[in-house]
């Protein structure tokens, strides 16, 4: 870059939090009042941004793992996510559970959900790699990114679509495009009460539960990406694809096992949103879809530790964000650090750039 | 052991190769020199399938790699070491050798395999953690060739051993070459350094865009007027 379009930059992006700043709600002394009456409000938020954070890192996790193969921003991945959450509520709407039921009857139609809409997001995962983007894997990258907006289109439609199931599923409720209700199946009972920690801040069997089943997947992914030899199989396609063939990886298996994790991650991010904020929409995966694209960035996109911290930065954002400036605002500052990021850091928080000897 | 008859290759419109005819035999070490552009690079990618011939027929031990997948190509025996070393920059030493022996699963002689490229290539041993993409061009060279030994081939690709390294790293990359072929190894060489080259081959081929002009034993060659000349730069 030179010197003077950096200069133009710096002053774009200063221009950018001036004028961002009091209008979104950025008037610190308020806000240092506010945590000083209140701290046990800024623990319970940053525990809601640590949960949604983990449910956003999962997301991330399939932009950051098909980047990392075939350099495609699939921009249809946060509309998988949505449709994960309907596949999990028509699960638990042919179990009839309902608001309330006892925890452990619905143990089995939760288990159900995940494996149902894991399995379904991973198998239209699959679907959409072979006649969306493999028929476009030699043409000009602005194809597969055009296919890959369409299919962000068609997988919202189908949303809708799907939503409006009332006679077959009656759990959706009888407007389309409403946004539907979740059954709440997760206990509210405080684990910290119970251990006998007395506090105002509430850590409940429900946060308890979709916090563990996000970490889970998250270390499950990484062991299957260290430890194995079909994880290190897509590790080495992804740093170097023919040197991946040169040693006799099958690459076409490799990137349709990718887009089947990366699928089955997002279906079982939509079960856990729904089974945390109780409520699905189908426009949910479009905003969901852009956050957790900006944790990928951020973390430094095709780097999978990279996505999970960026995953939880940008949920601990929005949460104090929602709490302390203003949840209108709150899209733009997680949007304005994209910005700040693709300027000022490209390759993100843990990307490494590592250049390759000739 | 491994037959070209004819092969013609194309990179888009452009024809790399216009009919290379060539063989290898079973222990034998051959060498392909020619200047850049030449289309070493090409006949070897064609070899392994990265790259498909138009026409023309690549045989290993009778079985036709034309149509065949690079996956099955390697299964078959065919290893590489490829132009500009394409190691796995963010794996460790470790890792990229056992890259190497991605299909085998005899655990045991991937381990005895281990311990023989460790052998050849000390300093591998010396840099096991290291991630790939921190080592020396040498060492990645090394690193290239032991991966490639890795999968056990019957026919061992060496492309550009040579290129970017220092003189004195040059000639123990060929020294190892050379023990890698005492073992029975058979190798298909390809060079700029035909001197070097022609040193450790058993025949060579020169190859001139896309066309070989020449071909004999490596000893005929280093006094052939026109290698000379061309390739040794000699008056």
């Amino acid at each position: 870059m030179k010197q003077w379009q950096r200069i133009v930059l710096y002053v774009m992006v200063g221009y950018f939090i001036l004028l961002l700043g009091p209008v979104a709600g950025l008037d610190l002394p308020r806000i240092v009042k506010d945590i000083s009456q209140s701290p046990s409000l800024l623990i319970t938020q940053l525990l809601v941004g640590l949960i949604n954070g983990a449910i956003i890192a999962v997301i991330a996790l399939g932009y950051t793992l098909v980047y990392g193969i075939i350099e495609l921003i699939n921009f249809a991945h946060g509309d998988l996510y949505m449709l994960g959450g309907f596949a999990a509520l028509t699960v638990m709407g042919a179990f009839g559970v309902q608001d309330g039921a006892p925890f452990i009857t619905s143990i089995l139609p939760m288990l159900a959900a995940l494996l149902v809409a894991a399995g379904f997001c991973a198998g239209l995962n699959v679907l959409t790699e072979r006649y969306a983007y493999r028929p476009l894997r030699n043409a000009p990258r602005l194809a597969p990114l055009i296919s890959a907006i369409g299919m962000s289109f068609i997988f919202q439609n189908l949303g809708l679509f799907w939503g409006g199931l009332r006679s077959f599923i009656p759990i959706m409720g009888n407007t389309a495009a409403a946004p539907k209700s979740f059954p709440d199946l997760l206990p509210r009972n405080d684990i910290l009460e119970a251990i006998g920690i007395e506090s105002k801040v509430d850590f409940t069997v429900k946060d308890l539960v979709v916090l563990v089943v996000a970490v889970v997947l998250m270390v499950a992914l990484n062991l299957f990406v260290q430890r194995t030899p079909a994880g290190k199989a897509m590790r080495a396609v992804a740093q170097n694809r023919d040197a991946a063939k040169i040693v006799g990886i099958n690459v076409d298996q490799i990137i349709v096992l990718t887009f089947l994790i990366g699928g089955a991650l997002a279906g079982s991010a939509g079960l856990l949103v729904g089974l945390y904020n109780n409520t699905i929409v189908f426009t949910m995966g479009f905003t969901a879809g852009l956050r957790a694209f900006t944790a990928a960035v951020l973390g430094g996109i095709g780097n999978i530790t990279g996505a999970m911290l960026g995953g939880v930065l940008i949920g601990l954002l929005s949460a104090l964000s929602d709490q302390y400036l203003s949840s209108r605002w709150t899209d733009a500052w997680v949007f304005g650090v994209l910005v700040l990021i693709l300027v000022f850091r490209p390759s993100g928080l843990l990307g490494e750039n590592l250049q390759e000897k000739v | 052991m491994l037959e070209l008859v004819d092969v013609h290759s194309y990179y888009g419109n452009i024809e790399a190769l216009k009919g290379i005819s060539l063989s290898v035999k079973t222990g034998e070490v051959v060498t392909l020199i020619g200047s850049n552009g030449a289309g070493k690079t090409t006949t070897l990618r064609t070899i392994q399938g990265l790259l498909r011939p138009k026409q023309g027929r690549i045989l290993f031990e009778g079985r036709d790699l034309g149509t065949i997948s690079t996956e099955e190509i390697v299964r078959l025996g065919i290893a590489q070491s490829p132009e500009g070393r394409m190691i796995f920059p963010r794996m460790t030493v470790l890792e990229n050798l056992e890259m190497g022996a991605f299909q085998r699963r005899d655990r045991p002689g991937i381990k005895s395999d281990l311990e023989h490229v460790f052998g050849l290539f000390p300093r591998l041993k010396e840099r096991i953690a290291q991630k790939g993409g921190t080592l020396s061009g040498g060492e990645q060279q090394m690193l290239a060739i032991g991966r490639a030994l890795m999968a056990r081939p019957r026919l061992l690709l060496l492309d550009e051993p040579s290129m970017g390294l220092a003189p004195m790293l040059v000639s123990q990359i060929f020294s190892i070459i050379q023990e890698i072929s005492a073992e029975g190894m058979t190798i298909l060489l390809v060079e700029q350094n035909a001197r070097m080259a022609l040193t450790v081959a058993d025949r060579g081929y020169v190859l001139q865009t896309g066309e070989i002009v020449l071909t004999g034993d490596a000893k005929a060659l280093q006094v052939n007027e026109t290698v000379r000349k061309a390739y040794l730069g000699e008056a």
